[in-house]
């Protein structure tokens, strides 16, 4: 196996690698700042104190939405069916924007409403808010993976690298997707 | 998986382009946007001497103002200007120089310079690859570094001086930008400057992950890698699981100094004024610190580990002690360095039983480290040993780890640490253990290496003054700080002079600092020994010190794919010095075992039942061939 990879010009295999790493990488951010919120709110006493806004729970489907249509456009990238891939994709991206469009709706709106201010003396209400933000940096980061890779298809790329371009955006959309579901169901466990 | 079918065909022909490829490179290609990892490995060693010698300068300025607290050095305003108002040096800036020396040496020179240098250079070459896994992710790697560097210095630019709020940046001091000088603008660059960091350290170790776990030539499977390709390999882990947590310990600091949260800051009164924060915990920040800074203090020192072992071997022309059990006590180092942050927080207040928890995974650790020591003086042990200069770091490493080790001892039991905490007995155990020690391990791969990198020799003779001064200064400067601490001489205090019971260690800091003056000119030879060398020095021989890893199999002038023509195989472990029977005390990792047939040994054929047939058949007839005769 490795001798293969070994003269594999563009050295696809191990980049692939690198993303596996880099998610793992991102994964220990979330896990720090989650651990941050148990070790706060474990030594102050007091939870989010607050039910969280249903509009969670639509962000939260939008975004699985956009995992399925995100296997669905790999899924057609490999049967060589390069419409239907360029569709799916399209819509995964517009899944994303409208993911981030209800989370900033979200905490630049609804929450400040509720009375829950990022400066704030209890701060696990402001973890809620650093939870969504850095998770909205991975997203606006996974848009532009996915956009680059959209644009790919239309400059005729060759179907290996349409491919990489493919597997690398689906390993990194599907890893922000499950770090949402990771970070809502922390919240709502946290609520009170 | 169908990518390496449709590659599979091209093999062939794309060996033949790495060998004739000489396709026009730039002076801006070939040595500042070079995505060579033997040039990148270069541009790292330089800025990391760079920033060491930087870092020693400062730790000089301070020392003269530990000797002598009461005396103007009018030379010290001149170039130091309002940082030392009338020849003496001013209290905070006492302070910043304190942090960014720190800053500088744990992160710069001993996490960047060590693992930067020697993983970017060793990794490919030890393990038969052509680059790394992403060679433009790594050139980036050193950029980010490097615009790190000049962030961090630029911070004596600023009005108010650097950062000084320690190398830790504990909040309360740092999360308020009143607070003191330091904590203004120095501080914010200082996070500025760690970002950039962390994101330079986080792209080398997916790079040096991913090239170990995929990149290895025929044949090299993980237990044939050299002890310097573990070392290095668990560190980038390290540093993968590390980094990130600090990442999120800084983000949280930054809201609380700019955006008015308190996840660190409760209730304080500052300049007496009630500050607007409630709630925070300044507790909260040393978690997410040390859950890095423990495992930071082992990402330094595992590479020297692993240089030492590999430099220790080929000198002592024996196999290292003890392979397998070097490689589990890495492992095992890696794995307990993540359940022993607590040991810096025994006097925060913390449960005396998680205290002890904490305290048994400490000295847990005692045991991976003894290992390695045994196994390192049990190399030497007989061996024929070639006193070079990489040779006597190696040693000097082996030394410094001994010594520092064993008062690590002493400070990870909570009830010692309670009265320890704080003092220069902490200052005397981490410079000896892990300063001085993995600096040593650096300084073993420079020696070492050198002539891989820049195809000349070093010169010996100003390797062995180097080595006697910086070991003798090293003992001189470290080993009294641990009867100024078991005093209870507080680390960190700008003059002795005021405190009654300090004032009279003044003359044992005066000593220290003529030692560490000594120590810093020895520098020079070292500086000196390495330009030159590099220009100058003579040409090296393809092995010059008869090594057996396959990083010297590569010709001695660089091209970015390192071999011509195919990548050699690998047929055996890299640590055959010696072997009974062997023509030469060195037997190449690339050398079949079908060409050595006298001096096989029938474990070298593990899992190879054939070879192991035909070793038998080969022992038979040759006793046969001798009864006959």
């Amino acid at each position: 196996m490795a001798n293969i990879e070994q003269e594999d010009k563009h050295q696809f295999a191990p980049k692939k690698f690198n993303m596996w790493v880099f998610v793992f990488t991102s994964f220990m951010f979330f896990a720090a700042l989650t651990s941050g919120f148990i070790v706060y709110s474990g030594g102050h006493g007091t939870g989010i104190d607050i039910k969280l806004p249903a509009i969670f729970t639509y962000s939260t489907i939008v975004i699985v939405a956009s995992s399925i249509t995100m296997y669905l456009a790999s899924k057609a990238a490999r049967e060589l069916q390069f419409g239907k891939q360029r569709l799916f994709l399209t819509i995964t991206i517009l899944l994303g924007v409208a993911f981030f469009a209800i989370q900033s709706y979200a905490w630049l709106v609804l929450l400040p409403g509720m009375g829950i201010y990022f400066s704030n003396p209890n701060a696990s209400q402001s973890f809620v808010y650093v939870f969504i933000w850095m998770h909205l940096l991975h997203i606006l980061a996974g848009v532009l993976l996915l956009a680059n890779t959209l644009w790919g298809t239309y400059r005729n790329k060759p179907q290996v690298k349409n491919l990489f371009g493919m597997q690398m955006s689906s390993i990194f959309w599907h890893f922000v997707d499950i770090i949402w579901i990771y970070l809502y169901v922390f919240l709502l466990l946290n609520q009170y | 998986m169908s990518t390496l079918s449709v590659h599979g065909h091209e093999g062939a022909h794309h060996e033949e382009d790495h060998g004739h490829h000489h396709h026009k490179e730039t002076f801006l290609s070939k040595y500042i946007f070079s995505m060579d990892h033997k040039m990148i490995a270069k541009q790292f060693l330089v800025t990391g001497i760079t920033m060491a010698v930087i870092a020693m300068i400062l730790s000089i300025l301070f020392r003269i103002q530990l000797a002598y607290p009461d005396k103007a050095f009018p030379l010290m305003e001149t170039l130091l200007g309002r940082f030392a108002p009338g020849g003496r040096l001013n209290a905070d800036f006492y302070l910043a120089l304190v942090t960014i020396h720190g800053t500088i040496m744990v992160f710069f020179v001993l996490t960047a310079g060590l693992s930067g240098t020697f993983s970017n250079l060793l990794i490919p070459l030890q393990l038969g690859a052509r680059d790394m896994a992403s060679p433009f992710m790594n050139m980036l790697s050193y950029w980010f570094f490097f615009t790190a560097s000049v962030v961090m210095l630029s911070s004596f630019l600023v009005q108010k001086g650097p950062a000084s709020g320690g190398w830790t940046i504990y909040p309360p001091l740092s999360a308020l930008p009143k607070a003191m000088p330091g904590s203004g603008m120095g501080m914010t660059l200082w996070l500025i400057s760690m970002v950039l960091f962390i994101a330079s350290s986080l792209m080398g170790a997916i790079n040096y992950v991913s090239t170990v776990l995929n990149m290895r030539t025929k044949g090299m499977d993980l237990w044939k890698m050299p002890l310097t390709i573990w070392a290095f390999f668990l560190t980038a882990i390290l540093g993968i699981l590390a980094f990130p947590v600090l990442v999120a310990g800084v983000v949280l600091l930054i809201f609380d100094r700019s955006f008015g949260t308190s996840f660190y800051l409760s209730e304080i009164v500052l300049g007496g004024s009630a500050q607007p924060f409630e709630g925070g915990s300044p507790i909260l920040f040393q978690h997410l610190f040390w859950f890095l800074g423990h495992p930071e203090v082992y990402i330094v020192i595992m590479p020297a580990m692993g240089i030492s072992s590999e430099v220790m071997s080929v000198n002592s022309r024996k196999p290292i002690f003890g392979y397998h059990a070097m490689v589990y006590s890495l492992i095992g180092i890696t794995v307990l360095s993540f359940i022993v942050w607590g040991h810096h927080m025994f006097v925060t207040g913390m449960n005396p039983f998680l205290g002890g928890v904490f305290m048994i995974t400490t000295l847990i650790i005692a045991v991976p480290s003894a290992v390695k020591t045994f196994n390192w003086l049990a190399t030497l042990w007989r061996g024929n040993i070639r006193f070079t200069s990489a040779m006597l770091f190696a040693i000097g490493m082996v030394s410094f780890f001994i010594s520092g080790g064993l008062t690590g001892i002493f400070l990870g039991n909570a009830a010692l640490d309670i009265n320890l905490h704080d003092t220069y007995f902490v200052v005397a155990h981490f410079h000896l253990v892990m300063g001085s020690a993995a600096i040593f391990g650096m300084l073993a791969g420079v020696y070492h290496w050198f002539p891989k990198m820049y195809g000349r020799m070093m010169n010996e003779k100003l390797g062995y003054l180097h080595f006697w001064l910086t070991f003798i200064g090293a003992y001189l400067v470290f080993f009294p700080m641990h009867f100024m601490g078991l005093d209870g001489v507080p680390r960190r205090y700008y003059a002795f002079t005021e405190f009654e019971s300090m004032k009279r260690w003044l003359s044992v800091n005066t000593f220290i600092t003529w030692a560490a003056i000594m120590a810093a000119c020895a520098q020079v030879a070292f500086l000196v020994n390495f330009i030159y060398s590099m220009f100058w020095g003579k040409k090296t021989v393809q092995n010059p010190w008869e090594a057996n890893t396959l990083e010297w199999t590569a010709p001695i002038e660089h091209f970015h794919g390192n071999w011509h023509g195919e990548i050699p195989t690998v047929y055996r472990w890299p640590y055959d010095y010696s072997k009974p029977g062997a023509e030469e005390d060195f037997i190449p990792q690339t050398v079949p075992l079908s060409q050595t047939m006298s001096s096989n040994l029938p474990h070298d054929f593990e899992d190879n039942p054939a070879g192991l047939e035909a070793h038998a058949k080969w022992t038979s007839t040759q006793k046969s061939n001798e009864e006959v005769k």
